[in-house]
């Protein structure tokens, strides 16, 4: 086993293992933490497939911005653990251990096909794939409309979130 | 870089994001669950756009980010106001709108 199959498969194991702590673990705040390790190791995929701007983007706004707003919610809500004291609703649970493995299943074989004949296309890349400079060229030339429509999207969610947490004043 | 163990990598952490939706019920929990989804669809994305030499990938998931980034605003901003109204941020308490 090469060095980078040896590598990558340990990020794969270390993204799983922090996939299945989120879920997995009683106290939010440690959830939270496993959701960062395993936002790194996304990241660290990004870096491999040549996608750097990306792996920057990645860090920056997922593992920095969203997950401070994570944090800081479930300290500001200090939320006690009282969910084992009413379990799911059994049929539920059943419904999800059964249903992922087939999830898993319906997408592999979904996916299996196109990933099996892996370097069939041998396109090239082009000089910039994945930085900065070919990303902008793309969200201001083709995607430009897409883009006003996405920064539409955040003023939009910065009211509603503003709107949504403001104390009543009455 | 041999990229086709990564969509099985990615429904595996799909997966996991939807039975975590469906077996928790601390609503924080269950949004960082819909993060772990977006997050194994925008690797799903950066595996074939590396496999086909073509950014639009790259172009989605940079889109995935932004509305993961919305949705976890909104949603925050949600489950503080339902615990200001409830004290508590369990999806079954809130239910008035179930049927």
């Amino acid at each position: 086993m090469s060095l980078e199959a040896l590598v990558t498969n340990l990020i794969a194991f270390v993204a799983i293992f922090s996939a299945l702590m989120v879920v997995f673990h009683r106290n939010p705040m440690v959830s939270v933490v496993f959701l960062i390790v395993n936002l790194l190791c996304v990241a660290l995929f990004f870096l491999f497939l040549d996608a750097q701007f990306l792996f920057a983007i990645q860090i920056i706004v997922y593992a920095g911005a969203i997950m401070v707003l994570f944090i800081f919610v479930v300290m500001l809500l200090n939320i006690r653990q009282i969910e084992e004291a009413r379990p799911t609703w059994r049929v539920q649970r059943m419904l999800a251990y059964v249903g992922g493995p087939l999830l898993v299943a319906a997408l592999w074989s979904a996916l299996w096909r196109r990933s099996s004949s892996s370097g069939a296309f041998s396109g090239s890349f082009s000089n910039g794939f994945g930085s900065a400079e070919d990303m902008g060229r793309l969200l201001f030339g083709d995607y430009i409309f897409q883009f006003e429509a996405a920064s539409v999207l955040l003023v939009v969610a910065m009211i509603g979130a503003v709107l949504l947490a403001r104390r009543k004043e009455s | 870089m041999m990229t086709s163990f990564l969509p099985l990598v990615a429904a595996v952490l799909f997966a996991i994001g939807a039975i975590g939706v469906l077996i928790r019920r601390n609503a924080i929990v269950i949004l960082m669950c819909i993060e772990l989804m977006l997050n194994a669809v925008n690797l799903t994305f950066a595996a074939y756009s590396y496999e086909l030499r073509s950014m639009t990938g790259h172009i989605f998931i940079f889109f995935v980010m932004t509305v993961a980034a919305a949705e976890a605003a909104v949603g925050l901003g949600i489950v503080i106001a339902v615990f200001r109204k409830r004290h508590s941020a369990d999806v079954d308490d809130v239910n008035l709108m179930r049927w």
